[in-house]
């Protein structure tokens, strides 16, 4: 066999990003197709419908719900305030009679003459999608909102945490192979998005988060620092929700690794430019990962081989298992049968030079197809 | 769909499409019946470059194709339906739990009564239950909204009240449903479906409250008395709409659909449709489970009763960091038999997370990664033991101050002496390197007391025919039998304790070639080898207080069946006892290594 499917994140100097921009439910476009956007620029709104809060008034005035018209003194669809008198039971000859109160500020949407239960609606929430990335709007979703295009250099990571931001890139650490440290982060990032480094520990992490740095775009990361951060232990990655005060780009993985030489010669090259982040990460059905987008003018797209997933030999891989983890290396076979594994296990596998100049065989499920230089 | 051929069948290819891999079989008639004769597997596609589960499908079939050496693939890399001479199928099936699977959101009145028959019925469906809301669940209305709100789920189904039983409360859910106003997770261009199974007096007011804003199904009462339930009529409805709404959400699903010769089967729906046929043509109780990536499914059947559990965070691949959590790190190395750090561990634990598809190349990383399976699969065991309980679909006489005071709904009906058979899917289970590996994996786990015999499916392809036995239940049935289901042997597990050290139990076993007689004391895991197909008569004799089936200290005439893995006596108690010291831990769990073979001797 010639060639194998493999799966690999996108690190591009030359891509086309299109980003959907939609509400949850139908609401205002606030621009139009061809108009420039930037990454703070609000391009929908919606008023989401208010909370909703109840109230039982036939079990509180002990009536049958079929009855409650008589004794209802504010009408279905009519606003109330919090504390407005909306019902009074007519008593024991008239004496002994029970007022009840609006619980909320908003509107009284229904009162169910079955189960006895009024629902109060408060005041619709609005809600705004901002264009996330700087660039065109290519379509408008008539009621939900817009299309945004862009192209320039595109960094997916492996995982990450936070939700949208954006900011400047400016690079710190010593180097792309050494733990970013706390005197690493100054006054001066807020705001920014930081790249670099191999690690950053939690010690930086809580520096980043003091500095009011808006991303920080590192190698690894240790899980107990990640615990720490969120103060759980996260058991399935699903983020990009957290709060935890910046948005935390992972481009290799769990404890020290080596940012790969391409994500930081990419993002070196845009120093200064802004760039938008997100630390969403899904890694189930309709697979999310974290990115870093700048937008920046290119000549045309580049496709690479991550894009076709199509794996040969010489194609370049990062090995992503023990052993060999996080190492580059070339493919040089790819047996069609199964092999026996020290596991036992029996697997299709590859063989691969890496830089060492030393061969390895290894599963192919245990490597990534890279645009790297080898 | 593809009509099938009218011609015999000749040949069939099924895939499943999990949320890792997917998974094709290439099943040909033989001269000794229907065979499987190759597997195939790649990544799913449902992410960027392709959003699209059809991508995987002929990745996984491209293999399958090359393995034969025939042509299953047109020029266009279509999938040839109707074999013309040596190319193509007559028939193409597929299971699919890509997209999530599906994800349903349930609401009943009382927790312990409608809601947790409605929750049955979703999972009995083939559902996640993303959460249960119901009218005593000590959460305000509000609260109930903002949650359902925030949930997005598939599908919603409300039961509530007997037949003739209230209405108001049912009422007063459908409104907070109303009120909420949940849109779907997929896709935003159409409503949610809603199945009301619930009190027939009360569909007028579930009408006037959902039938505006929701995809509103009315079907029979789920239940209809206090003591009896009618899970059918909901399951259908869900599995039917599942087709129609949900699935046609997920990317390439369409396409997939207009391939197959029969409706796409959710993953879980099609495995629990096999284990069920086993159970119900040996006549025995019988447990099944599978261990995915995201989620473990456990499918019991005792005294003709079929429940189904799924732990929807407890796996081998996406959810392993929430094995660890869940579990605690000492409950997971508890396993192994040597220290590691607890750092780097974590660390490799959140890469598998975030790289789910990698697997072991070390025996150090797959003895890690099978201590967690063993704890994935012991906490999946727990909730379904909590979940099946009595009063399941069987009608059965109670009067109502006990019906309103079962606490967790009765006692689990899952009783582990009475368990006959075990059977592990999944890939830890089925592609462990040694069989014995899975077989302790599955003893270590779910603790079988007395005589149970372990089975593996084969090469993870239950799912393929469960769908396969719903047109061609022939060919399911003879690649079931000689293919999928491996026998992995018997364990035979006293349970009880002796004074002294004095045996648990004495056993004479007539091997083929000649009886032996073998003790089994506290603390002992021995292995004798019987090969798969070879049963062995044998009488078992426990020591006073200690029982293996037929009671405390009484003596059991039994067959045991042979395996891969052979017989294995257990002696290490129930609930097993593992050391709690580190020293005597590892040297106990070495020695457990070297009487079963479990490991190669030379490995990293």
């Amino acid at each position: 066999m010639s060639h194998a499917y493999t799966p690999g994140l996108k690190v591009s100097p030359a891509a086309d990003f299109i980003r959907s921009r939609t509400l949850p439910i139908p609401g205002e476009v606030l621009v139009a197709q061809g108009d420039r956007v930037e990454p703070d620029t609000v391009v929908a709104r919606a008023l989401l419908p208010g909370n909703v809060m109840t109230l039982n008034l036939s079990r509180q005035l002990g009536m049958a719900a079929a009855d409650l018209a008589d004794v209802m003194l504010v009408a279905e669809g009519a606003s109330v305030t919090q504390g407005q008198p909306i019902a009074r039971s007519k008593g024991i000859f008239g004496l002994m009679k029970q007022t009840l109160e609006a619980p909320t500020t908003g509107t009284l949407e229904s009162v169910s003459k079955v189960s006895g239960q009024a629902l109060f609606r408060e005041a619709p929430i609005p809600v705004e999608v901002k264009a996330y990335v700087g660039g065109v709007v290519s379509e408008v979703v008539t009621g939900f909102g817009v299309h945004v295009d862009a192209r320039g250099t595109m960094v997916q990571g492996i995982f990450g945490i936070g939700p949208e931001v954006s900011g400047p890139i400016v690079l710190v650490g010593a180097a792309p192979d050494q733990p970013l440290q706390p005197a690493d982060i100054k006054p001066e990032h807020k705001g920014a998005v930081l790249v670099g480094g191999s690690l950053a520990p939690l010690a930086t992490l809580r520096a980043a988060i003091d500095a009011g740095v808006a991303a920080l775009v590192t190698g690894g990361i240790d899980a107990k620092d990640l615990t720490e951060l969120l103060g759980y232990d996260l058991g399935v990655a699903i983020t990009g929700d957290e709060a935890v005060g910046l948005t935390l780009v992972v481009t290799e993985g769990f404890g020290p690794l080596h940012m790969s030489g391409k994500t930081h010669e990419l993002l070196s090259a845009r120093a200064g430019n802004v760039a938008s982040v997100s630390g969403a990460t899904q890694i189930r059905a309709g697979v999310m990962r974290p990115e870093v987008l700048v937008p920046h003018e290119v000549p045309s797209v580049e496709q690479t081989e991550v894009d076709t997933g199509f794996m040969h030999a010489g194609s370049v891989v990062r090995i992503i298992r023990d052993p060999h983890f996080g190492e580059l290396g070339k493919v040089v076979e790819l047996p069609p049968e199964p092999a026996v594994l020290d596991t036992e296990a029996k697997v299709r596998i590859l063989s691969v030079t890496l830089r060492s100049g030393d061969r390895v065989t290894l599963p192919r499920a245990n490597v990534e197809l890279v645009d790297e230089q080898f | 769909m593809t009509e099938p051929s009218k011609q015999p069948v000749r040949s069939i290819l099924a895939t499943d499409c999990g949320s890792t891999t997917t998974k094709a079989i290439l099943i040909e008639r033989t001269d000794e019946g229907f065979r499987l004769k190759v597997r195939g597997e790649a990544p799913t596609t449902v992410e960027k470059p392709f959003d699209d589960v059809t991508v995987g499908v002929i990745n996984a079939v491209t293999e399958v194709q090359e393995l034969i050496g025939r042509p299953i693939l047109d020029e266009q890399g279509q999938i040839l339906i109707g074999q013309k001479g040596d190319a193509g199928v007559d028939l193409y099936l597929s299971t699919s739990s890509a997209g999530g699977g599906l994800q349903m959101l349930v609401a009943g009145v009382v927790r312990s009564m409608t809601a947790e028959s409605a929750e049955r019925a979703a999972l009995g469906a083939g559902a996640i239950v993303m959460d249960v809301i119901c009218s005593n669940d000590k959460r305000q209305p509000h609260e109930q909204i903002s949650r359902i709100r925030q949930l997005r789920p598939d599908m919603v189904l409300l039961s509530g009240g007997v037949d003739g039983g209230t209405t108001s409360h049912v009422a007063e859910l459908a409104e907070l449903i109303g009120a909420a106003d949940p849109k779907p997770r997929l896709g935003s261009g159409y409503e949610l479906p809603v199945v009301f199974a619930g009190n027939v007096e009360a569909r007028g007011a579930v009408t006037d409250a959902l039938q505006q804003k929701t995809a509103l199904s009315i079907v029979d009462n789920l239940r209809p008395e206090l003591d009896s339930e009618n899970l059918g009529p909901a399951r259908d409805a869900i599995h039917d709409l599942f087709m129609e709404h949900v699935m046609a959400q997920a990317p390439g699903y369409d396409k997939l659909k207009s391939w197959t010769s029969a409706p796409v089967m959710p993953t879980p729906g099609a495995v629990g449709a096999i284990i069920q046929t086993v159970a119900e043509q040996r006549g025995i109780s019988v447990i099944g489970v599978d261990i995915g990536g995201a989620t473990t499914d456990v499918f019991s059947v005792f005294g003709g009763t079929f429940n189904r559990t799924v732990s929807a965070n407890l796996g081998m691949s996406y959810s392993i960091s929430n094995v660890m959590a869940s579990a605690g790190i000492d409950n997971v190395m508890r396993w192994v038999p040597f220290d590691i750090d607890e750092a780097e561990l974590r660390n490799r634990i959140k890469n598998k997370m975030v790289r789910p598809t990698t697997i072991p190349s070390m025996l150090k990383d797959l003895q890690v990664e099978q201590a967690l399976a063993r704890e994935a699969l012991r906490l999946s065991l727990v909730q379904h033991k909590d979940f099946a309980t009595e009063l399941k679909g069987v009608r059965k006489s109670r009067d109502i101050s006990e019906a309103f005071n079962q606490s967790g709904s009765g006692n689990t009906i899952v009783d582990m002496m009475e368990l006959k058979l075990l059977v592990g899917s999944g890939g830890v289970l089925s592609h462990a390197p040694r069989r014995v590996q899975a077989a302790l994996m599955l003893i270590d786990s779910f603790e079988p007391m007395g005589v149970t015999r372990l089975a593996v499916d084969s090469i993870f392809m239950m799912p393929q025919l469960g769908v396969l036995a719903s047109i061609h239940e022939q060919a399911a049935t003879e690649v079931f039998e000689r293919d999928c289901l491996v026998m992995l042997g018997t364990c035979v597990a006293p349970v009880g304790k002796t004074k002294g050290g004095r045996p648990l139990a004495k056993l004479r076993i007539e091997l083929p070639d000649g009886a032996i007689e073998r003790s089994i004391s506290a603390g002992d895991l021995q292995r004798i080898p019987l090969p798969n197909g070879v049963t062995a008569r044998c009488r078992i004799e426990p020591a006073k207080g200690v029982d293996v089936g037929a009671g405390k200290g009484q003596p059991l005439d039994t067959e045991l069946e042979g395996g891969e893995a052979g017989i294995l006596l257990d002696g290490r108690g129930r609930p097993l006892a593992i050391p709690g010291d580190a020293s005597a831990r590892v040297a106990a769990i070495e020695q457990w290594i070297e009487n079963l073979d479990l490991y190669p001797r030379d490995g990293r």
